[in-house]
């Protein structure tokens, strides 16, 4: 049997069968791992001894017949931002290089609870800024469908493991399209939940307004498996919400909402000049397969769209300006201290730990926090973030979900935007109103473009109607 | 074009050191990163109320605060937090002298 593109429920069903153990399914990625991750550079660290432990564990339970959730035994990465007990988080950064997490992430502790076998963790943009991991602090992921492209970023080492088959599933976190561009670009689901539908606790803070944590994953239904594990509220997490969801404990997840006569709109705005015609192309075919299966899909506008990119490069350093301050070489993480006042503790461990990326972001957010700048900048940034908002809820009043591609080109080659800060920003463009808006909403895969690169459809959900988008694409998913 | 001392005085509160050779590159990249906020500008945002918090409207605010009561930690965490800092003495944080 082929272990390499199993599915979470095949996975179970083959354990539950004895087809493996999970302690063969372990070694077999590990070996994989060590083999093939020379080429795409997708971890940072292996955790090959926790993870056998944890297999031999579920094989134990199995032996003994006992209940086994669907999640056991299924080998998963997780991206370096979200603490894993006893293994190194590094945020891809100088900074935390040596940062060992002394607890789990909320999101962890339930997939633990419910023996996932965690295999790694894996690269990203440092401190999750980026959108193709060219700024980790270490080295920069290939895409596994072109090793000349990026895998997307910040969560680039995610989706590049799981579509190079070197583990089932993995977590990302997404402030501005860091889950659903690397799924995009590497032809994997991405799901971002609804704001407070999963816990942060554990995820190292970047921009607090906009982060969430999400599954990547082969199929639709295993983003929808993987959700629903680890989404909820949590007393460590006080801007987390209880969701509605299907039971987990079953060996199907069942189909959660109806999704005959759904109304799909499709924004006039994001179908810009300059975009790929070959996305374009792919996208608007994706649409009109849906329509063929019954489906209602109509024209909308979203008139504040183009708007969103520079609101979002406002909040979102704001915010990490703030979040970073942390990073002072006192409590942790790189200290430069020998012989030095406290002050020049401060500037010489930061101007030391962080990458260029990282400075800018916390320099221009410095910049639009400052004395005499805050309403020009900030508060006019979160006033326009109202009006995208009203835009959805607008558009909501008219339609079920919202299609749009999930990037405006398919992965570019590595080096070719990193120089330039401003056309690395405007791979975001499609992807950041979700995140100052809060919606729910996934990249699917749905085509390659002539050279095989993967192209993805972006599906925005109503507030916390996070099973809704994954049913659609659950739908799409089966017919395909 | 924003000036070489705002770039210092920028550095100096965001507590980044930088070097000269930075301050002529951020000179000149936070300064294209505003001008492209300039956009913002055409939005009429006069009788609008900021957006902080995406779901505000799904929270009840009744369960949002929870008593101000120390929770003990997992055994362990403790130490493994304390043996993460660069400068300590005992089961303490070494810091800086800020009196002279």
């Amino acid at each position: 049997m082929k272990l390499d593109r199993l599915t979470i429920n095949q996975i179970h069903n083959g354990l539950k069968k004895k087809e493996f153990s999970a302690v063969e399914l372990a070694k077999f990625f590990l070996k994989k791992i060590k083999k093939q991750d020379k080429k795409i550079f997708s971890y940072l660290e292996i955790s090959e001894k926790s993870a056998l432990f944890q297999a031999k564990e579920i094989d134990k339970r199995i032996a003994k017949k006992q209940n086994l959730p669907i999640l056991a035994g299924v080998p998963l990465a997780i991206k370096d931002i979200i603490l894993v007990k006893g293994l190194k988080n590094t945020c891809a950064s100088k900074m935390l290089k040596n940062y060992l997490a002394p607890y789990d992430a909320t999101c962890v502790r339930k997939l633990k609870e419910l023996g996932a076998v965690i295999l790694g963790k894996t690269n990203l943009d440092e401190f999750a800024m980026g959108s193709s991991t060219e700024n980790s602090a270490f080295f920069t992921t290939k895409n596994p469908c072109d090793f000349k492209r990026v895998p997307g970023g910040s969560s680039g080492g995610s989706a590049a493991a799981v579509a190079a088959d070197l583990c089932c599933y993995s977590l990302g976190s997404d402030t501005g399209g860091s889950i659903r561009q690397p799924a995009s670009f590497c032809g994997v689901v991405g799901l971002k939940p609804s704001y407070g539908a999963v816990s942060r606790y554990g995820l190292v803070a970047f921009a607090s307004s906009l982060d969430q944590i999400g599954p990547i994953t082969k199929t639709a239904e295993d983003a929808q498996i993987v959700f629903n594990a680890i989404c909820g509220k949590d007393p460590k997490d006080s801007t987390s919400i209880e969701v509605q969801r299907p039971t987990l404990d079953q060996d199907n997840v069942e189909r959660w909402t109806p999704i005959s006569s759904l109304k799909i709109g499709v924004p006039k705005e994001y179908f810009i000049k300059g975009m790929d015609l070959e996305v374009e192309q792919i996208i608007k075919q994706a649409i009109s397969y849906l329509e063929k299966q019954g489906v209602i899909v109509e024209e909308i506008s979203l008139p504040h769209t183009e708007y969103a990119l520079a609101a979002y490069y406002i909040i979102m350093p704001s915010e990490a300006s703030a979040n970073l301050a942390r990073y002072d070489g006192i409590e942790y993480g790189l200290s430069e201290s020998q012989n030095k006042n406290l002050l020049e503790v401060y500037l010489e461990s930061r101007g030391q730990g962080f990458g260029s990326e990282v400075k800018r972001r916390i320099m221009f957010g410095t910049y639009a926090l400052s004395a005499g700048y805050y309403d020009a900048y900030y508060l006019k940034a979160q006033k326009v973030r109202t009006l995208i908002k009203k835009d959805f809820e607008n558009a909501f009043k008219k339609v079920d979900v919202v299609f749009t591609p999930t990037s405006p080109f398919p992965a570019f080659k590595i080096g070719e935007k990193i120089a330039d800060p401003l056309s690395m920003y405007l791979s975001d463009i499609f992807t950041v109103s979700a995140n100052l808006t809060g919606l729910p909403a996934l990249s699917l895969p749905v085509g390659l473009t002539g050279t095989g690169l993967p192209v993805g459809l972006q599906i925005i959900g109503k507030p916390f109607e996070d099973n809704k988008i994954l049913e659609l694409a659950k739908l799409y998913d089966r017919y395909k | 074009m924003i000036s070489k001392e705002e770039v210092q005085k920028i550095s100096k509160l965001a507590r980044i050191k930088i070097t000269e050779q930075e301050v002529k590159k951020f000179q000149k990249e936070l300064s294209s990163i505003l001008d492209y906020m300039k956009t913002l500008n055409e939005v009429d945002v006069s009788k609008t109320e900021p957006t902080f918090h995406a779901s505000e409207d799904f929270i009840d605010k009744k369960i949002l605060m929870r008593p101000d009561k120390i929770e003990s930690q997992p055994a362990g965490v403790v130490e493994e937090l304390i043996k993460l800092a660069p400068s300590k003495e005992a089961r303490h944080i070494k810091v800086k002298a800020i009196f002279n």
